[in-house]
């Protein structure tokens, strides 16, 4: 095991801790996986002779990134990603923690499939990968899973995956049956009868391109029921993945009234808008559909303000076969891993955001929503680290991304943001040559 | 011993008036009349106990069971509390009678009315249809249990359990556990319990606790070892097997991890702890075996016991009622 290690030394960094609200010269001790100093300012005083020290050439250092949506194949469509192959992608990223999702085959929706993911991850010991358990058996919507269970064997929340419950009973059971157990439930917010069978959100764009689609209002409309239905039932409600600037506001009323919801938005909804899509891009094609510019510039204020405090990837590897059909064919979502980390920052460098409060939003926000002791820079947390060099030009390369599909979005695109090491517990799990 | 004679003549001091025609709900019974009560249900106790275990106090009086939902142990009850008092006792199973047949509850109400019943035990699966058939018969009714509202002689035979375990009722701690949401037995016993002292607390998932439960009065836990932590007794709530398949509980075996009662969880509860049940019980379910069978902790059986001698001392009361004795 990695903790026979020397003690690693990280010093001449720009430590980015938004725990502490740091954004300074520092550097930081590791310790048998665990951090064992934090050193502020450019001197570290004396190091006993056995520390090896890596010089971080005022790169920033920071927790590493925690993902709170991740899909893989497995079980079920290895083809596509295994945790494995997930796992290697996520430490290319700069993400030390992920969450992956139930909505496999079969879904993770027992304590036995819970342990199973558990298991595979510690042989694979690349990053942390907590499961999700399904909020209902087999992801269909209609009954209850084991909830209990489920969290004494390690699944962090509860959701339906992709699809929203319909059944507003089941649902409210679902958020009144996890108050005992202090569960977090998170659903996507989408009125399945107005979404099903669409690709685009309803508008000008959609229309010209005579895309079947949805009006935005959709997601407010499911959020408003979830909204009610966690108020009565004094539950914990997770928002998977906000993405209108009306759904917004629908959230801000709950929450002034005392509602225990929080949103979660993804990078693909704060980087593209639905003109991307251009003509029947598949890459573009996401569920929930990209929104209108509007949309999107509401978003990057309510990440900027803390309203929606949670960025996630919501990484989806898909193969060839599922992009490469007509638009209103091809399977919804986009692989984010590796891309998360400069895609944020380029709200940093376009000047939306300030660095620590984005990096917040990855790292220290998602811990605290889960109860990670991860996402922060203090002593004796786990040595979740990365060092990235933000400013670095890179150009995204589909065919060279870790992740067994190669379904981004970024392909091409010209961002800022090398990651050059990431330690999990203290070991490298990723570095730049 | 009291002999026979001594013990007669000991009930008909003890025999009272019940406060209202019929006995629908625990709310009927005021904190005196509830303890006399279970004076006179003591009385009984020791009747059953006795070889010759008849009476004459109902003789000439007619009782009626009328069960639209399916009973063993309380129809029997009742049956037997009837005979030994010596009255004439028949039962009325619905599958085979009229009910089938498309008459509605009132109809067959009237019917037996007309047949000048003395008392109408009637249990049904909807909340208040004993209120309903009380206010059309002229006979006095028990409520043997309507739909998820009340079943006040369970109540009653409980506290007479426990008055008899522990010599009070007052200043016991007893947390009733299980589906609170669709259980008369534990909406009356939350009524009587506490009219007679006792400090009550509700113990179960929140998908099986009504709302607006907080406002009983009772102390409600979403985890039992907490709930029963340093009670007295601990009242397990049968749960309906198809409410644990996803409905209300995702499966029986996290009911048993989370809500059954075992000896680990018992062991949170007073060192002099005891168990109850209403039955039929689901073992490793809700509660475990070897806590439902151990002499030292079960009072289940001696449930089924009271139960008799508590509805002997309601049929009474009500038929001193109804006649004006005493």
């Amino acid at each position: 095991m990695a903790h026979s290690q020397r003690p690693l030394a990280l010093l001449g960094a720009r430590l980015v801790d938004p725990a502490s609200f740091c954004d300074g010269p520092g550097g930081v001790l590791v310790c048998d996986g665990v951090i064992a100093d934090v050193f502020r300012g450019s001197d570290p005083g004396p190091l006993s002779a056995d520390v090896e020290v890596y010089d971080c050439l005022g790169h920033m250092l920071s927790p590493g990134l925690i993902d709170l949506r991740v899909k893989t194949g497995e079980p079920g469509a290895e083809p596509k990603e295994t945790l494995k192959s997930a796992s290697r992608a996520a430490a290319a990223g700069g993400v030390t923690s992920i969450v992956v999702q139930p909505d496999t085959d079969p879904s993770v929706d027992d304590p036995a499939m819970v342990d199973f993911i558990l298991r595979r991850a510690r042989d694979i010991e690349l990053v942390n990968v907590y499961p999700a358990g399904a909020s209902t058996r087999g992801c269909k919507g209609e009954r209850l899973t084991e909830i209990g269970l489920m969290r004494e064997a390690g699944a962090v929340y509860f959701t339906n995956g992709d699809q929203p419950i319909v059944n507003s009973r089941v649902f409210r059971r679902i958020l009144t049956y996890a108050k005992a157990f202090g569960a977090l439930v998170a659903h996507r917010p989408a009125d399945p009868w107005l979404s099903d069978g669409t690709c685009a959100t309803e508008g000008e764009f959609a229309a010209r391109a005579g895309l079947p689609s949805a009006p935005a209002v959709s997601e407010r409309i499911m959020l408003e029921r979830d909204l009610a239905i966690t108020e009565l039932t004094g539950g914990r409600l997770l928002v998977d993945q906000i993405t209108t600037a009306d759904a917004l506001q629908s959230l801000a009323r709950a929450q002034a009234k005392g509602v225990s919801a929080l949103a979660t938005v993804s990078i693909n909804h704060l980087s593209f808008n639905e003109i991307d899509t251009g003509d029947y891009r598949t890459f573009y094609r996401m569920d929930p559909p990209l929104r209108t510019e509007e949309d999107r510039q509401a978003l990057i204020e309510a990440v900027a303000d803390g309203r929606a405090p949670i960025i996630v990837s919501a990484h989806a590897p898909l193969p060839a076969e599922d992009k490469r059909l007509p638009f209103s064919e091809s399977l919804p979502g986009a692989v984010g891993l590796e891309t998360l980390l400069p895609a944020a920052l380029s709200l940093h460098h376009e000047g939306r955001a300030k660095l620590i409060d984005l990096m917040r939003a990855m790292t220290l926000a998602p811990a605290e929503l889960l109860g990670l002791p991860s996402g922060r820079l203090k002593k004796g947390a786990p040595a979740d680290l990365i060092v990235c060099d933000i400013d670095a030009p890179v150009i995204i390369d589909a065919d060279r991304l870790v992740s067994k599909s190669k379904n981004s979005p970024f392909d091409g695109r010209r961002l800022q943001g090398l990651v050059l090491r990431t330690l999990v517990d203290g070991r490298i799990v990723h570095q730049t040559p | 011993m009291t002999s026979a004679a001594d013990l007669e003549s000991l009930i008909r001091e003890r025999v009272f008036p019940f406060p209202t025609p019929h006995f629908l709900s625990v709310s009927t019974l005021n904190r005196p009349d509830a303890e006399r009560l279970l004076e006179l249900a003591d009385a009984f106790v020791a009747v059953n106990r006795q070889d010759e275990k008849k009476l004459s106090l109902l003789r000439g009086r007619t009782l009626v069971n009328l069960f639209f939902e399916n009973s063993t142990r309380t129809q029997m009850s009742f049956e037997l509390a009837g005979k030994r008092l010596g009255a004439d006792t028949m039962n009325m199973a619905p599958r085979s009678s009229s009910i089938s047949k498309g008459e509605t509850l009132i109809d067959t109400a009237m019917t037996i009315n007309a047949m000048k019943p003395d008392l109408l035990v009637v249990r049904h699966g909807a909340s208040g249809a004993a209120e309903l058939l009380a206010r059309k018969v002229s006979c006095s009714v028990i409520n043997a249990g309507d739909g998820w509202h009340e079943h006040p002689t369970q109540a009653l035979l409980d506290a007479l359990t426990l008055k008899r375990a522990f010599g009070r009722v007052e200043g016991l701690k007893v947390a009733i556990c299980g589906d609170v949401m669709h259980s008369r037995v534990a909406r009356s016993n939350v009524g009587l319990l506490q009219t007679l002292g006792a400090e009550v607390r509700l113990v179960g998932p929140p998908t099986l606790m009504p709302s607006g439960v907080d406002r009983w009065g009772a102390a409600v836990f979403h985890d039992m070892r907490k709930g029963i932590d340093d009670v007295d007794v601990v009242m397990m709530l049968r749960l309906q097997l198809e409410r644990m398949d996803g409905d209300f509980v995702p499966s029986t075996r996290e009911y048993f991890r989370f809500y059954g009662l075992d000896a680990e969880k018992l062991s949170c509860a007073r060192p002099t702890v005891r168990v109850m049940h209403p039955g039929p019980m689901n073992r490793g379910v809700e509660i475990d075996s070897g806590v439902a069978d151990d002499p030292a902790v079960s009072l289940i059986q001696d449930q089924v016991e009271m139960g008799v001698a508590a509805r002997m001392a309601v049929l009474v009361a009500l038929d001193a009622r109804a006649n004006g004795a005493n």
